[in-house]
């Protein structure tokens, strides 16, 4: 009884913390409510600033390939290795061999390149599911490869590009959480600094990461499903139960 | 010339002027190797218990959906939620229930293993050739039998390859376990998060766990399938 008791009394004190602020455990600044506002803005722009880096390379890259058919190897190795490189090492790595640079493009930088895989990944296997009798009637009514690929393979491939976005942005959404651990002063500070904060603000903050994934993951769904071609809308209900991907499955693993 | 000299020299010396410097040290990483001992231990411990613990909730939950699919679109969704919240967020929002440590830290990192888990196992049956399931119900196997002797072995494949990516992204995350109160590599980088040979023994033990667990799962799917060494 007493344990419901403190377990709601946690929780309530943390919901306190998110929207009233309060004088800080150590006495003197203030902390929580309007106060979370430029822990905020700063995780937003840290993510965006990496989510765009991510973007830019990683969506021609991965168009590219697909297009080719060439660098399946080089993709696979990419994500798996991208995988498995803990993203508190690529921050650490940042920081401790490039001291001179702002913490916040270290950081940047390190979150970019964990994006990379998904987007990458994605973009390859999008374009290498779009049917070659769609690629080869544009090709037969004359189109260059610029054209196939902005006007027959991307569109096609948007579903696929946008959940590899999706991903990646939740994913940098959560690992900006660390950031403070470095000197980057994102959402993640209310709970690493759980001294300065308190227990309110460490359970606080960790309400606000997760809505901010959680909305992240919901409002870049509607993206997705925004934009989805309606034939490829069609063709999935037609076709829900049969493999969509065929062997490329086997051999790389999409995020949805 | 006698800047040439001046470095042959700095590393002629013992390691302590490359640590003050921030060096790459090997003398340093030799001499300090086993303070990385138990938090790599710690993080072995973390990442196989929680894929194990992952995997047996997914495949019971997939043995569950596999004969009742209106099962399959509400299991991904709650899996999806519990993949989607961010893990340092997680140890927080448990630290009500459950404090700090291993446990903690477990919970956050099954949570996050489920959904792969169990699209894989659900993508493996899935993909079963009809045909392999008639010959098998021709041959007068029982729907448990078909299960275990003909959709089980041919699924496989998807099943290893969920495991495998279980596995590297676990390791991934339980260096973030220290957040949490339990140990692993995360805390002895954390330790000294500047020191560059620091940083770089710590971060190259995680990925060498995640490689190494990788390999061994394929060397594991390579053993227990030899029918598809047979078929090529």
């Amino acid at each position: 009884m007493s344990a419901t008791l403190a377990f709601l009394g946690d929780f309530g004190d943390a919901f306190d913390y998110i929207f009233n602020s309060r004088e800080s455990e150590a006495g003197g600044a203030r902390v929580g409510g309007s106060e979370l506002l430029p822990l905020l803005w700063t995780h937003l722009k840290v993510t965006g600033v990496a989510m765009a880096i991510a973007i830019a390379i990683a969506l021609p890259v991965g168009l590219a390939l697909g297009h080719s058919g060439r660098g399946a190897f080089a993709t696979i190795s990419v994500s798996n290795v991208g995988r498995a490189v803990p993203s508190i090492a690529l921050i650490a790595f940042f920081v401790a061999f490039f001291p001179s640079t702002p913490e916040f493009w270290n950081v940047a930088v390190a979150l970019a390149l964990l994006a990379i895989p998904p987007i990458l990944t994605n973009a390859y296997v999008g374009v290498r599911q779009v049917s070659r009798d769609a690629v080869d009637a544009a090709r037969g009514m004359g189109m260059s490869s610029i054209q196939i690929v902005r006007s027959v393979e991307l569109p096609l491939a948007l579903p696929l590009i946008f959940g590899g976005i999706k991903t990646s942005t939740v994913n940098v959404i959560a690992t900006a959480t660390i950031a403070p651990l470095v000197g980057v002063l994102t959402l993640g500070d209310p709970i690493i600094s759980g001294t300065v904060h308190g227990r309110a603000g460490q359970i606080g903050a960790s309400i606000v990461v997760a809505a901010l994934a959680v909305f992240a993951e919901l409002g870049l769904s509607a993206v997705q499903r925004a934009v989805t071609p309606t034939g490829v809308k069609l063709e999935r209900g037609a076709s829900a139960r049969a493999p969509r991907l065929g062997t490329l499955k086997r051999r790389i693993q999409t995020v949805p | 010339m006698s800047e040439l000299f001046a470095q042959l020299q700095r590393r002629d010396r013992s390691g302590e002027d490359c640590v003050s410097e921030n060096g790459i040290c090997p003398d340093w990483i030799v001499d300090n190797l086993d303070r990385y001992v138990d938090p790599f231990w710690d993080h072995v411990y973390l990442t196989l218990t929680s894929v194990a613990i992952g995997f047996a909730i997914a495949f019971g939950l997939a043995l569950l959906a596999h004969r009742r699919r209106w099962l399959v679109a509400p299991i991904v969704q709650v899996t999806g939620i519990l993949y989607t919240l961010p893990s340092v967020a997680v140890f927080f929002l448990l630290l009500p229930l459950t404090g700090r440590g291993n446990t903690t830290a477990i919970i956050a990192l099954v949570a996050y293993s489920l959904l792969i888990l169990f699209r894989n196992v659900i993508a493996g049956f899935d993909n079963v050739p009809a045909e392999s399931k008639d010959a098998g119900r021709g041959m007068g196997l029982t729907e448990n039998q078909l299960l275990w002797r003909v959709e089980l072995p041919l699924a496989l494949p998807e099943i290893m390859a969920g495991l495998r990516i279980a596995a590297t992204t676990t390791v991934g995350l339980a260096a973030l376990a220290f957040l949490a109160g339990a140990g692993g590599l995360g805390a002895a980088l954390f330790a000294d998060i500047n020191f560059r040979s620091n940083v770089l023994v710590a971060g190259g033990l995680a990925v060498l766990l995640a490689v190494a667990l990788d390999l061994m799962i394929l060397a594991f799917q390579w053993a227990i399938t030899p029918w598809l060494r047979a078929a090529t």
